[in-house]
């Protein structure tokens, strides 16, 4: 792909379905701000599918998942331009994803997933060019032989546990030595040399066979990053491509939503009923100690600020504190210029965007620290005895511990705020500012309901 | 006295012991050795058959034929002393025939087609494209008596009688109608290993061209029987339904075989060490209990004329299949136990991987000796492995018919191995052969088709 400042020209594709299978990098021309943006939106698609698995959805809402965010994020107001944008954000996340073992193993499970329901869509036509393009030679089963048949292929459909349904009509023959997994597993009628596979089975055989291919591409596409695009593209493509796996898609709360805006009086109490466990800890440690070290400092002061904390009172809050330790003057002279730094009133004058779990997760909290994720960070005892102090029930402390040691901290966390808040969250936390925002809802309409 | 009067192999040994003189101008002592082996070499071995066969119709005339194709071929002997000589090839029948000769070897294994002549392999590499590696062999199985040894009781070991021989017959059933059915083989030989059980040759071109992968599939495809010593169910059917190929084996053959021979011949219920073990089978211990009370009651009464393991079988199915049951263990538990006893149990890593070695068929076999020689499976519950001819009845035979010489017939005409080696050509060589050349004929015209299309404008 040539990437270059000024209108592109277009591809025009010659394919029967739009389902590219990303084959070659395509002579297209990109424009720069394109190449984030819609590498961007593909990225919404993929992160938004790897929630979805996370969360244990079962394939049908995975496919209904994968089908609102595809048509959520993958539009362009010109028509033509649709299947480039697709093909671009592929390209372009295979550069940010191709770095280590694990980005690899997650884009490729994404996008086999993502494959693998567009698939699914396509008319039996262009399944079947699908199918070819990967040199799988299946022949469709017609009506009348379908029929002849049908007794044998219920059959095998009940022995392996899944009995054909009315709508299961789609079989495609291919001579049995192509599909050995299939024959040593005795999941197909095999007759006269032929298998007769079902469709469910020739979406995973498709799919399989995406995924090595696109295994070995990304296998290739590291090497020649790290031999040569990355450092000819040090000054241009490289920022944006490192920056992209790590960024956060939700909203930033830079811009606190009225509604939550909170004073100093409320603090105490909606800290106990709102807070994440994260900042619950530093909060309290903050009453405790009176101190908090940089790190806190930074994690919990921009929270407040997303949560609605104004300047003003954010300083008396932490002037307050920590004035108990070092004293009204040392708090004036060494700590106030960064909570104003913190809320754009200082130097560069950026207007800090509060840590999102991804961050805070990936933070690496020393002796003296109380920030990072407690999920992550703490003990098990620890997190134990700190759950036991938000009253959560101990079953699902049980399942919250499962969740921690496989590793999965923001299900975690959202199992401890359903625990809490008695309701389902369905979409997961992703933002402390987000699990403050939603706890308010909940209570807020707990509230209204007593009146 | 004509041939037939001679009579079968063990009846005659038996003649041998007691009455040496009468016979002992024809007679020929039991015993295997290398010099009844030369003679059988020399005169009753089939080694033009063998060179066709490997030949797979390269030995022809057209154009197209491979010159190469049987000199890639490995053999392996297992001399005298155990001497073990692998990498063996041929450029012609002649040279095979000589080298049996000289040489005499207890057993032929017959191996792949190797890229390259295997004489030379020590000039190729082991990897990148000049490599020397196997490119064709004929899908194979072997099945071994002994492999039921937990299911027999009339023999063990190496042991085989006409009680458990027809578990032979059953897998040569089973496996044969899928070869055929299912997966569309045609050219399938099947041969007695010579002692405890069979061989099977799949020789199509496709079966031939199969990667260790396939093979492994199919082997796959054909298991069932998954325990150790550890588990006590072997089979264990979990579906809503059969797969119609265990199903159609069920229904077609081993359902009755089981029922009406197997039941009886190894006496399955008759004791209580025989009953407990397929008691075991039974995942339901109020079931068993039943059972177990019932039979143990009836031990000294048996008023019944039928026999104690028709009858208690028939107490078990009832109990089993009487519609009343829906836990998940039980749904298929009869069916379970007839396929623990009677479906075949083949040597899965003989089947996997085409360097695997395989005894040539009409090798004799050392320690009964006993010709290896061809099944008709269309046919096989009459095979009798006790009546197999033998080396030494072999070489009586020919003494005899030395005496009336007939000089347009092969010597093995005039022995019992003449049916076999008549059965060989007619059964299943000669549609091997007119196959493999219609295909040789049919790749050649499709290739001149191919170039003289991309040559035209």
């Amino acid at each position: 792909m040539e990437i270059y400042g000024y209108q592109r020209k277009a591809l025009h594709s010659d394919a029967i379905s739009t389902l590219p299978l990303y084959r070659s990098a395509p002579p297209l021309d990109v424009r720069l701000e394109d190449f984030e943006l819609f590498a961007i939106d593909r990225l919404r698609v993929l992160k938004g599918i790897s929630d979805g698995l996370s969360r244990g959805k079962k394939p049908e809402e995975i496919d209904n998942l994968a089908k609102d965010l595809w048509k959520a994020n993958m539009r362009h107001p010109e028509a033509s331009e649709v299947v480039n944008k697709d093909i671009i954000s592929h390209f372009v996340l295979r550069l940010v994803y191709c770095r280590t073992e694990d980005l690899r193993k997650w884009f490729l499970s994404m996008e086999t997933a993502l494959f693998r329901y567009r698939f699914r869509l396509e008319s039996a036509e262009a399944q079947r060019a699908l199918m070819a393009e990967f040199d799988l030679p299946y022949k469709a089963v017609s009506n009348s032989e379908f029929e002849s048949m049908k007794d044998n292929l219920g059959q095998v459909a009940r022995s392996i546990g899944q009995p054909l349904t009315p709508a299961d009509t789609k079989f495609y023959t291919v001579p049995f030595e192509e599909v050995p997994e299939l024959v040593a597993g005795r999941r197909v009628f095999v007759h006269k040399g032929h298998a007769y596979v079902a469709m469910n089975q020739v979406v995973s055989l498709v799919a399989t066979q995406f995924r090595s291919h696109l295994s070995k591409a990304l296998i290739l596409t590291n090497r020649k990053w790290t031999s040569s695009i990355r450092e000819q593209e040090k000054d241009r493509l490289t920022p944006i491509v490192e920056a992209l796996c790590t960024s956060y898609l939700g909203p930033d709360y830079s811009e606190p939503r009225e509604f939550a805006e909170i004073s100093i009086r409320d603090i105490d109490q909606i800290a106990m009923s709102s807070f994440p466990l994260c900042m619950r800890h530093l909060f309290e440690k903050l009453r405790e100690d009176h101190h908090l070290k940089h790190g806190g400092r930074m994690q919990l002061g921009l929270f407040l600020k997303g949560v609605g904390l104004k300047l003003d009172d954010a300083l008396a809050f932490w002037k307050a504190e920590f004035s108990q330790k070092v004293g009204a003057e040392r708090f004036d002279k060494e700590y106030a210029y960064s909570i104003r730094h913190n809320y754009g009133r200082e130097g560069k004058r950026t207007d800090y965007t509060p840590f999102s779990c991804q961050k805070i997760i990936s933070s690496t909290p020393g002796v003296g620290d109380h920030h990072g994720c407690p999920y992550r960070h703490f003990s098990e005892e620890n997190l134990r005895a700190a759950l036991g102090k938000m009253r959560v029930n101990s079953r699902a402390v049980e399942d919250v511990m499962d969740k921690v040691r496989n590793r999965h901290y923001q299900l975690a966390c959202t199992l401890t705020f359903e625990a809490v808040h008695g309701t389902s969250c369905d979409a997961g936390i992703n933002h402390p500012n987000q699990y403050f925002s939603e706890s308010q809802k909940v209570v807020q309409s707990k509230q209204v309901e007593d009146v | 006295m004509t041939r037939e009067e001679i009579g079968n192999g063990s009846e005659d040994m038996v003649i041998d012991e007691c009455e040496p003189e009468g016979r002992e101008r024809n007679s020929v002592p039991d015993e295997f050795n290398a010099n009844y082996l030369k003679v059988y070499y020399g005169k009753l071995f089939p080694h033009a058959d063998i060179f066709k066969w490997m030949s797979y119709g390269n030995d022809g005339k057209h154009p197209a034929c491979d010159q190469s194709y049987f000199s890639r071929r490995e053999f392996s002997y297992t001399l005298d002393n155990d001497i073990y000589l692998r990498y063996q090839s041929f450029n012609s029948a002649s040279e095979l025939e000589n080298s049996i000769k000289e040489k005499c070897p207890f057993k032929i294994d017959i191996g792949p087609v190797y890229s390259v002549d295997p004489a030379k392999r020590h000039a190729y590499a082991q990897t990148g494209d000049n490599v020397f590696t196997p490119v064709e062999r004929e899908l194979v199985f072997d099945i071994d008596i002994t492999d039921y040894d937990d299911v027999r009781y009339c023999c063990s070991g190496a042991d085989v009688c006409l009680d458990c021989w027809p578990l032979m017959t059953v897998a040569i059933k089973v496996i044969d109608t899928s070869l055929r059915d299912d997966f569309g083989f045609n050219h399938i030989l099947w041969v007695f290993s010579g002692r405890r059980g069979v061989h099977c040759w799949v020789c199509d071109g496709k079966a031939r061209r199969l990667t260790n992968e396939q093979r492994a599939s199919i082997a796959e495809y054909f298991r069932v029987y998954k325990g150790n010593e550890n588990s006590l169910k072997m089979v264990s059917f979990t579906g809503l339904a059969l797969h119609p190929f265990l199903a159609r084996s069920y229904t077609e053959v081993l359902k009755d075989f089981f029922e009406s021979k197997l039941l009886l011949s190894q006496k399955l219920f008759s004791a209580e060490e025989r009953y407990e073990k397929i008691l075991e089978m039974i995942p339901d211990e109020s079931i068993t209990s039943e059972l177990r009370g019932k039979w143990q009651e009836n031990k000294r009464s048996s008023i019944s004329k039928e026999d104690t393991n028709v009858v208690r079988w028939q107490q078990l199915k009832h109990i089993l299949q009487s519609g009343r049951l829906k836990a998940q263990g039980l749904r298929r538990c009869v069916e379970e136990i007839v396929f623990s006893f009677t479906y075949p149990r083949i040597d899965m890593e003989v089947s996997k991987h085409m360097n695997h070695l395989l005894k040539a068929p009409f090798c004799v076999h050392p320690k009964t000796g006993r010709v290896c020689v061809p099944i008709d499976p269309n046919c096989c519950e009459e095979f009798d492995p006790t009546a197999v001819p033998t080396l030494s009845k072999l070489l009586e035979e020919m003494n005899v018919g030395a005496l009336r010489p007939d000089v347009d017939n092969a010597e093995w005409d005039r022995t019992s191995l003449g049916k076999s080696i008549r059965f060989f050509r007619s059964s299943f060589l000669q549609p091997l052969l007119k196959s493999c050349k219609e295909e040789i004929e049919n790749s050649y015209n499709a290739k001149l088709q191919h170039s003289k299309n991309s040559m035209s404008w």
